[in-house]
């Protein structure tokens, strides 16, 4: 979230489109209802499905799952036809005036240097064209043929509101509607936010569904404004703060990057990623990368990382693809070249694309690790359990553990939320059996392998034996000792930003004071304030918020620098005044920049040294336009699903997403309409928690069983009746369940034809207390988003029929 | 810096005063002590509150965990109850489905206990040692990493090692995630990823 969960009661506009915050995140939404109760914000939803969240909006209108980006291309169309811009906003804070360089354009849906074989582009012309001053040309007047004003109005030029409802699905009337209501808050003091979660992400063209959103609010002034923003509503508890720490294979914590292969030195690799101002006197974070990147590798190895070794630069793998993503993992293991794999709290049997080809990965495997608190799916892979869990014991030699670990009661530490708040928790009871904390079950797995390479050597054991392990405990390293790890701590003494000497051993404040001399160490800049020398700020419970903004400032600690709003200096008009006094969120007080959150912003930097606010961007302006930045084009564009009930009507030609990756067997997997006629969703319920809540005794009993959701015209169509069994197929796999008919799914009329909708929740297994299931990855395809390699589970083909019930269930 | 404040010992410790007060102030001051003995204590008012956060989803809501046992010496602690944090400014004292549900989470019986290992080609698993479990897979690990590890491609150093691949859970704490991190990497791991993407 740029902004946080109490800030949504600010907004007069609330958008929920990718997401169904009302069931997936019931308490957070809770805020929207505050909104509709005592700003008189209007509601609108988008979804395919009548939702919960629905069904209190002011404004429901119906979409085909994987068509966003032509519907808000569509509004962005609206918002620059009818001139329903946040004027001063869009030509101070964005890069609506930049002149893109010669060389760029888009045609018949590819952009400039497209090769269809690598399935990727050469980004050169993605750029902005530089000025004999060394910076980005721009154009105030945004009157350039090629400057990002007149581009995006070319752009989205092809959206019309007859196109939107073609391949939408969506009524003309209905979108007109929505583009009214969110045109409103065009006006500086109105605000709109925008709530997504996997109904987005969950897409071969993810990220630039949210992009496409970008747009619109960029257009309308709503980021870094109270009440505004982009609300990635997040997964599991902690998915923010591992994406945070970079528990993923192209990443150093604090979003920095493992290094690729043509890097051979720290040189080269800083060299790419110094940061080279855009625009005259312009600040960002950025320009101190190479201090995140030392102090973490100092964090790493100690008194092992120094000048003189390229501060252990050599000790850190590097990449030869983009990532070794669970897409290519698995794929790598179905090819028979992955030895074993170690899987900490988590079920990919049940939730990565494609079960049988998963069962096939993890059965060519000599051994896996499973560290769970339940008995999982994925730990009994090779276990028979009838038509659910088809296989054969005796023809599977893959070797398994399944290790028992601690719950949340049992554990004491942080966790960050969608608001990006670390807040600590405490142990209350002592775990069952033997189960074990995953500090310990990987500390003592570390430490026999570093003794092992201690005793006998092997393959460089450089990184392993100088890992700093200095903790008081070695196999049981504390919370709070790894706590004051991430914050960082000066290692040797070194000046603070005012020249005053911090001796050496004391916990830094902030990333401010991290250094690239070696002086300090930092596990993930981001988080550097979270302990420091006044203590564990994740730990603080002082829900005092003044001004009644929805901040609480000293509950628990939000990264970056404790700010709760990103972007608030574009709450301020260029010469400091917020754009809204009800709205205030920081302001220029002739001397500094004060208020009720921490500014993002130079704090004493006056409004008239020209220095953009969006201080995480080159240019320190919001992009509309995204040069090379994204590897599918610096435009959302519309693209199809790999499976699709109808062609791409905006550009005939093109199947599918055009970058997105997609390995050659899942290729050959993919169904077309002709055989798998129905467009299918997958989708989480209220009762549920993705498969963990089936082993809870009340969850199980509130949803006890799998069920298929279709519209009555499909039953009617098909001849299923209510409470029936289906079988749902594609071209990958098969399964069963009760059908649900309802009325919260209507087949949606898309170029003239209609187009019907299935919808399969994923919360069952053959584990746990209820009703044996399915999971929908048993359907769905092997293809991710060209940005992140997430899994298009939102959108893909299926056929279904009436069947017999599965041999153990009841009819 | 732990923070162990008991609020319901709180309010009750203010109740009991007030009421002490005001029936002293009619006369009655001889039936406080009576009274008192009478009303049966609330069950909860003898367990141990924690502060903790739901597990489940990114809103984080504040939970209260009630525990007997003291946590001395041979008491175990077990919850007995959760519900929602008032204090807490996202959910203040509210939980979803799933949240006021934690306890039956808590203590399902499908929780795993016992440290299990399925041999090759076998149709069960059977219970081991911790020692064997983990001595077994760093021997495993290490037999992979020192035939399969690639220090060079060419002149460069690549140090990378991709036949072992690694999955982080995102409802581990933020600490665990750091030493997860610390130790993968070490090893030159690259296959490694995370619920982010799914």
């Amino acid at each position: 979230m740029t902004n946080l969960w109490m800030d949504i009661k600010h907004a007069d506009v609330i958008t929920v489109m990718g997401g169904n915050a009302a069931e997936a995140h019931p308490c957070g939404f809770k805020w929207v209802v505050e909104a509709k109760a005592h700003n008189n914000a209007k509601l609108i939803v988008v979804d395919p499905r009548f939702t919960r969240t629905a069904s209190v909006a002011d404004l429901y209108c119906p979409i085909r799952q994987g068509t966003d980006i032509a519907f808000l291309s569509g509004v962005a169309k609206y918002l620059l036809d009818n001139d329903k811009l946040q004027h001063r906003y869009v030509s101070a804070y964005t890069n609506a005036g930049y002149v893109v360089r010669e060389g760029y354009d888009f045609q018949d849906g590819l952009f400039t240097g497209y090769d269809a074989d690598k399935r990727d582009y050469d980004k050169t012309t993605w750029d902005y064209e530089i000025g004999p001053d060394g910076y980005a040309v721009v154009d105030e007047t945004m009157q350039h043929p090629r400057c990002v004003m007149q581009l995006l109005k070319k752009h989205v030029s092809i959206y019309t509101p007859e196109m939107v409802e073609k391949i939408c699905g969506s009524p003309k009337e209905t979108f007109l509607k929505v583009c009214e209501l969110m045109a409103t808050t065009a006006a500086p003091e109105r605000t709109m936010a925008s709530l997504y979660a996997l109904g987005w992400t969950h897409h071969s063209k993810g990220s630039q569904n949210i992009r496409s959103m970008c747009v619109v609010q960029t257009l309308l002034g709503n980021i870094g404004m109270l009440g505004g923003g982009m609300q990635a509503l997040r997964g599991h508890s902690n998915i923010q703060g591992l994406t945070d720490i970079g528990l993923m294979s192209n990443l150093i914590p604090g979003y920095l990057n493992i290094p690729v292969e043509k890097e051979p030195d720290y040189a080269s690799y800083i060299a790419k990623r110094q940061f080279k101002p855009l625009r005259p006197g312009q600040t960002s974070y950025w320009q101190n990368y190479n201090k995140f990147f030392v102090s973490f590798q100092k964090a790493m190895w100690g008194d092992k990382a120094t000048k003189e070794n390229d501060w252990a630069y050599d000790y850190l793998p590097k990449l030869d693809v983009p990532t070794y993503d669970v897409l290519r993992g698995f794929e790598l293991a179905k090819q028979g070249k992955m030895t074993g794999y170690v899987i900490q709290g988590f079920n990919p049997l049940m939730s990565f694309p494609n079960r049988a080809k998963m069962t096939e990965a993890f059965s060519k495997m000599k051994f896996i690790v499973v560290m769970d608190p339940l008995k999982t799916e994925t730990a009994r892979f090779w276990e028979n359990h009838g038509e659910y869990n088809d296989v054969d014991p005796t023809k599977i030699q893959t070797e398994v553990f399944e290790l028992p670990t601690t719950l949340f009661v049992e554990e004491e530490g942080s966790l960050s939320n969608s608001s990006r708040w670390l807040q600590w928790h405490w142990q209350a009871q002592d775990a069952p059996g033997e189960c074990r904390s995953d500090i310990e079950i990987m500390s003592e797995i570390f430490l026999r392998i570093r003794n092992a390479y201690k005793k006998d050597g092997g393959a460089f054991p450089d990184a392993i034996v100088n890992l700093k392990w200095d903790y008081a405990i070695a196999e049981s390293p504390t919370p709070t000792e790894l706590a004051r790890e991430l914050n960082g701590y000066t290692v040797a003494p070194t000046p603070d930003l005012n020249g005053t000497i911090i001796p050496a051993g004391k916990q830094v404040d902030g990333f401010a004071q991290l250094k690239d001399d070696g002086t300090t160490a930092c596990g993930c800049w981001i988080y550097s304030g979270c302990y420091t020398e006044k203590g564990n700020t994740m730990a603080r419970r002082d829900n005092t918020d003044p001004g009644d903004r929805g901040i609480a400032p000293n509950w628990a600690f939000a990264w970056p620098a404790n700010r709760r709003v990103l972007y608030n200096r574009a709450s301020c008009d260029p010469e400091g005044r917020p754009w809204s006094e009800k709205k205030k969120l920081i302001e220029w007080n002739g001397k500094q920049w004060i208020g009720f959150d921490v500014p993002d912003y130079g704090v004493t930097v006056a409004p008239d040294k020209g220095v953009g606010p969006f201080i995480l961007n080159q240019e320190g302006v919001a992009r509309l336009w995204t040069r090379g930045l994204m590897r599918d084009g610096p435009f959302p564009t519309h693209y199809e699903p790999f499976e699709s009930p109808v062609a791409n009507l905006a550009f005939p030609r093109i199947k599918g997403a055009p970058a997105s990756r997609i390995f050659k067997d899942d290729l050959a997997d993919l169904g077309d309409a002709k055989d798998f006629p129905y467009a299918a969703t997958s989708y989480r319920l209220t009762e549920h928690f993705h498969g963990w809540t089936k082993h809870a005794r009340i969850n199980a009993i509130l949803q006890p069983e799998a069920f298929v959701e279709i519209s009555e015209e499909l039953a009617k169509e098909k001849g299923i009746a209510k409470g029936s069994w289906v079988r749902v197929w594609s071209k990958r796999g098969s399964l069963k369940a009760k059908a649900l008919v309802t009325k919260r799914i209507k087949p949606l009329i898309c170029d003239g034809k209609p187009v019907h909708v299935v919808g399969i929740p994923q919360h069952w297994g053959f584990m746990g207390l209820t009703k044996k299931g399915w999971h929908p990855n048993s359907l769905t395809p092997v293809v991710g988003d060209a940005n992140t390699e997430t899994p298009e589970f939102k959108a893909w083909l299926v056929n279904i029929e009436p069947t017999t019930p599965p041999s153990d269930a009841v009819a | 810096m732990t923070v162990q404040v008991s609020r319901r010992g709180l309010l009750k410790g203010a109740g009991a005063g007030l009421a002490g007060g005001s029936l002293g102030a009619l006369g009655f001051g001889g039936l406080e002590p009576a009274m008192a003995a009478a009303v049966r204590p609330f069950k909860l008012a003898q367990m141990r509150e924690t502060r903790n956060t739901c597990p489940y989803c990114s809103v984080a809501c504040g939970v209260i965990l009630y525990s007997l046992g003291d946590r001395s010496k041979n008491a175990r602690s077990s919850v007995m109850h959760i519900e929602g944090d008032p204090d807490h400014p996202i959910n203040r004292g509210t939980l979803c489905p799933k949240g006021s549900a934690l306890l039956d989470f808590v203590h399902a019986e499908t929780r795993t206990k016992y440290p299990l290992h399925r041999a090759p080609g076998s149709s069960e698993f059977k219970r081991v040692s911790w020692d064997f479990a983990l001595d077994r897979i760093a021997q495993l690990m290490k037999e992979d990493r020192d035939k399969n590890f690639v220090a060079k491609n060419g002149d460069l150093t690549v140090n990378r090692w991709t036949t072992m691949g690694f999955l982080g859970a995102s409802a581990t704490t933020n600490e665990t995630a750091w030493l997860t991190y610390k130790t993968v990497r070490s090893m030159g791991a690259l296959v490694f990823d995370n619920q982010a993407r799914v």
